[in-house]
């Protein structure tokens, strides 16, 4: 712990083991990885390289089967389920590679959709919608765009930005991006990478960024390899 | 409230799917419930052929015979009644009316029923209605006749056509020395009056006067001849009867079933006509079946609309799973969205079945004498209502199982 009592890891795993059962059988295990509050961590990894499950662990939408998962210093296996999708909520947001948005539903409504989860970071917004509106400018994204458009009519840059957008609103103290970059051409990545860097910091927020593309590991604090953080298997043929 | 707003939305979004599936299931909906109005219908009208009638009296046979032949004219009489007893019966003090009902000639497949002017007053059906006369008015002159609605418009008929009786109900041989002028045409009643031709008593003996054992004998007498002649009928084939009292209608009953001189028989009509529905009540097991799969089909089809859509939904259900909602939240969606669904369609279904009735009452009651109420639904349909959405958010149970797995095993993964 520091001084002021908060923890000093935004995230920790230590001696985690997870396994996925069936005809593929898959094992990743995880001896010590911890990021400080504030880090901004680049993890590189090819595609199949176990990066979803890590993410997925971290984010307590799957289960280790040993070990500790720790997000804020609190561990995410001793939760009951309910417990760990609303811990999710209120303290992780998450940017996918690609389909992040539910396409019916305005670029604003997907901004603010997780509030309607996260209690606690909804108690911090006074005006939720000016402060999605607030964030979605500093993304580079005007408010007509998001409020009168579908998400599925955006273009695919403009839809990481909305995704981005809604994985800080309300200020939740980890940000998960797994490969956001990847649907992007090579122009829009660095901006893009830039502008969630910039916002992260304002925010204050733990990014974790997962990807495979080297190019940009120079912007974060810590640039990691995934072999170098998880030992995966697989098991079988 | 986030929920309902996300499951409305996603509706709206594949509104050309959900609508079609809506639209079966409303379908179906309305079918069931017509089915069921027509079933009801159907079954008042029968009940309310005949009433007003205290009891019917024939020759021992069968009661849903005597009511088959007498009322209906289904069939034919194993045997008469002889003058005298019909003088007998109505000689009781405890007789109010009585009306000879005789029957065994034909014209062109409609029946001829000889009786008495009285018939037109003491017939009533659906629950009390008289006969009333579209043109013209009763028989008067020994060879008037009335037509029913069915035998007018079928036959085209009008007042004061000429028409000729047939000897029997399937013969070649007419009663063509006596033709009949027609002087009334009926309104429609939805009974088996529509498809009867009415003649007095007295002309049922005038046109056989010259017969012989079911053939014409040599000594023919002219139409003319036989208006100065005592017609008065050896016998009739059936009576109805009203009685004095309702009390004494088992009374009465009891004496003609027991009446010494020929073997009689005395239904009542609503029993017999209970029986009567029983027998051919059948198909109306089978409608309720029939139609109740349907029902079962439209349902089916929307959980396949549901499953088939699951696929393409992976990546929302992964969205919501990421931004905090529980697998029980997206079980929760589905189910939400089924019973969206299956309420729409009642819904659809009721607007579809009372508009349907509107329209559509009016020739029905007109074409085949079937009144179908108007009123709100039952208890046993809104019950039946209720089940289909009770069905329809159960079966949903299944995808939404599937789509709770799925959130479980696709974890951060979104696919599409």
């Amino acid at each position: 712990m520091t001084e002021d009592g908060s923890p000093d890891h935004a995230l920790r795993l230590s001696e985690v083991s997870f396994a996925w059962p069936g005809r593929m059988p898959f094992s990743l295990d995880v001896a010590d990885f911890a990021v400080r509050p504030g880090e901004t961590v680049f993890l590189a990894g090819a595609s199949g390289s176990g990066k979803s499950t890590l993410l997925s662990l971290i984010a307590g939408i799957t289960n280790a089967r040993k070990g500790r998962v720790e997000v804020d210093g609190r561990d995410l296996g001793r939760m009951a389920g309910p417990r760990r999708d609303r811990f999710r909520a209120d303290r992780i947001g998450i940017i996918f590679q690609m389909f992040n948005l539910l396409p019916y539903a305005t670029g604003l409504e997907n901004i603010l959709l997780p509030l309607a989860f996260a209690p606690e970071r909804k108690a911090r917004l006074d005006d939720p919608k000016a402060a999605a509106l607030d964030l979605a400018e500093g993304l580079g994204l005007t408010s007509d765009l998001l409020t009168l458009a579908q998400a599925h009519t955006l273009s695919i840059g403009q839809q990481q930005r909305v995704a981005a957008a809604r994985a800080l609103i309300g200020g939740p103290q980890l940000v998960i991006a797994d490969e956001p970059t990847s649907a992007l051409d090579a122009e829009t990545q660095l901006a893009f990478i830039d502008l969630l860097l910039a916002r992260v910091a304002a925010a204050g927020a733990t990014l974790l960024m997962v990807s495979h593309d080297e190019r940009l590991k120079g912007r974060f604090d810590r640039a990691l390899r995934l072999e170098d953080v998880a030992v995966t298997r697989k098991a079988g043929r | 409230m986030i929920l309902f707003r996300l499951a409305w939305q996603s509706l709206l979004n594949r509104w050309l799917t959900v609508g079609l599936t809506v639209f079966a299931v409303a379908l179906s909906v309305a079918l069931f419930l017509g089915v069921e109005k027509v079933r009801t219908g159907a079954k008042a009208s029968f009940a309310n052929t005949i009433s007003g009638t205290d009891l019917i009296v024939g020759a021992r046979s069968g009661g849903v015979q005597l009511l088959l032949y007498s009322v209906f004219r289904v069939g034919n009489a194993t045997n008469n009644i002889t003058w005298e007893s019909y003088q007998d019966i109505a000689a009781r003090e405890d007789v109010d009316w009585i009306v000879p009902l005789s029957l065994g000639d034909s014209h062109r497949g409609f029946r001829v029923l000889g009786t008495s002017q009285e018939f037109f007053d003491r017939y009533r059906f659906r629950g009390g209605r008289e006969i009333t006369f579209d043109a013209g008015a009763r028989f008067d002159d020994l060879f008037d006749a009335v037509v029913g609605s069915q035998v007018a418009r079928a036959l085209g008929y009008d007042l004061d056509q000429e028409i000729i009786v047939s000897h029997g109900i399937a013969s070649f041989t007419d009663h063509d020395d006596k033709p009949f002028r027609i002087s009334g045409i009926l309104a429609p009643t939805g009974t088996p009056v529509d498809r009867t031709v009415f003649v007095s008593l007295e002309a049922i003996e005038a046109i056989h006067i010259d017969w012989q054992g079911g053939g014409r004998s040599a000594n023919t007498i002219s139409a003319d001849e036989v208006r100065g002649m005592v017609l008065e009928p050896n016998a009739v084939t059936a009576a109805m009867v009203g009685v004095q009292s309702k009390l004494q209608i088992f009374a009465l009953q009891r004496w003609v079933n027991e009446y010494p001189e020929e073997p009689l028989l005395a239904i009542l009509p609503g029993v017999a006509l209970g029986e009567l529905w029983d027998i051919i009540g059948v198909a109306e097991t089978a409608l309720i079946a029939v139609s109740a799969l349907v029902v079962v089909t439209a349902l089916l089809g929307m959980v396949a609309m549901i499953f088939s859509g699951l696929n393409e939904r992976r990546r929302e259900m992964a969205i919501l799973r990421a931004v905090g909602a529980g697998p029980g939240t997206i079980l929760a969606l589905l189910i939400v969205e089924a019973f969206f669904m299956s309420l729409a369609a009642i819904i659809l279904g009721l607007g579809l079945l009372y508009t349907g009735l509107l329209v559509l009452r009016g020739y029905i009651d007109g074409a085949f004498g079937l009144y179908l109420e108007l009123g709100p639904p039952t208890g046993r349909e809104w019950a039946m209502l209720a089940l289909v959405v009770f069905l329809g958010t159960l079966v949903s149970l299944a995808p939404a199982v599937r789509a709770y797995r799925m959130s479980l095993a696709d974890g951060m993964q979104v696919r599409s």
